[in-house]
């Protein structure tokens, strides 16, 4: 005779809409990313190339607030996205619990301090305050000094 | 000899290796995403200590290396369309092999037009 074991409890329908949600983020954020990313790339490498990457370069866009909430959203939504991204990874291919949490909490730890990090780097950003930026030509005329 | 077990519509096929390349392409974004969150934030600490990280970037290995990232990006986010129409447009489905090729070409097309350029950027050829 075949016996099959009883579930212990049923599944919750709480996770499932949280996973539906999930689900529903990856492709609108998606959707938004493929836009800020493709012409992130397009702007910094294609454009400006990367040997023209200096903090004059990002001193000179975040002057604008147009790219600060463009870079912004994307760090957001890429972080969120990616760390999502993962965590089906780990899910996936973990089989003790105890790993499968650690490695969750460990991504949203890791997403969560770089988005903090990374909003105040975006919002705090003032190159005038640094006085070795006095001598760079090409950012202290926008230093009013 | 093991019998090789029949082939499904999705095992080894392009439904299986679509999936893989997107997991693959999408752990090498993430982890280039901590670690360029991580070096961005360095214009808050000095020029100095942006600049010089940054420079790092400028050489040739990593320069290629850029070109892998790219590469992974635009595969990512074409297949991610593709993903996204397979889920909710009504003919994704039945479409979803040649969306699959549409997004190799376009993502192909795409490198074609970005490598040269990039590699004149990280080897100082003046074209």
């Amino acid at each position: 005779m075949v016996t099959i074991e009883t579930p212990r409890s049923p599944r919750s329908r709480k996770g499932a809409k949280w996973e539906k949600w999930g689900w529903l983020y990856m492709r609108a954020s998606g959707v938004v990313l493929l836009v800020l990313i493709f012409g992130h790339l397009f702007i910094n490498l294609f454009q400006n190339g990367i040997q023209a990457i200096t903090f004059a370069f990002v001193a000179g866009k975040w002057a604008d607030p147009f790219w600060k909430i463009w870079d912004g959203a994307m760090l957001w939504l890429a972080l969120i996205h990616g760390t999502n991204g993962m965590r089906t990874i780990a899910n996936d291919y973990t089989v003790r619990l105890g790993m499968r949490k650690f490695l969750n909490v460990t991504l949203w730890v890791v997403c969560f301090a770089l988005i903090i990090l990374g909003t105040l780097v975006i919002t705090t950003f003032d190159p005038c305050s640094d006085p070795s930026v006095n001598q760079i030509a090409d950012i202290s005329i926008h230093c009013g000094k | 000899m093991a019998k090789l077990p029949a082939g499904t519509l999705y095992r080894g096929k392009v439904g299986m290796w679509s999936w893989v390349l997107h997991r693959i392409t999408g752990v090498a974004i993430f982890f280039f995403l901590l670690v360029h969150t991580l070096d961005t934030a360095l214009v808050r600490v000095s020029p100095e200590a942006y600049d010089a990280v940054i420079n790092t970037y400028k050489t040739p290995i990593i320069g290629l290396g850029e070109l892998g990232l790219v590469a992974a990006i635009l595969f990512h986010g074409l297949n991610g369309i593709r993903v996204i129409l397979i889920d909710f447009w009504r003919k994704g489905a039945k479409y979803q092999n040649v969306m699959f090729w549409i997004v190799v070409v376009l993502a192909a097309l795409l490198f074609i037009g970005f490598a040269p350029r990039h590699l004149a950027h990280v080897f100082h050829w003046n074209v």
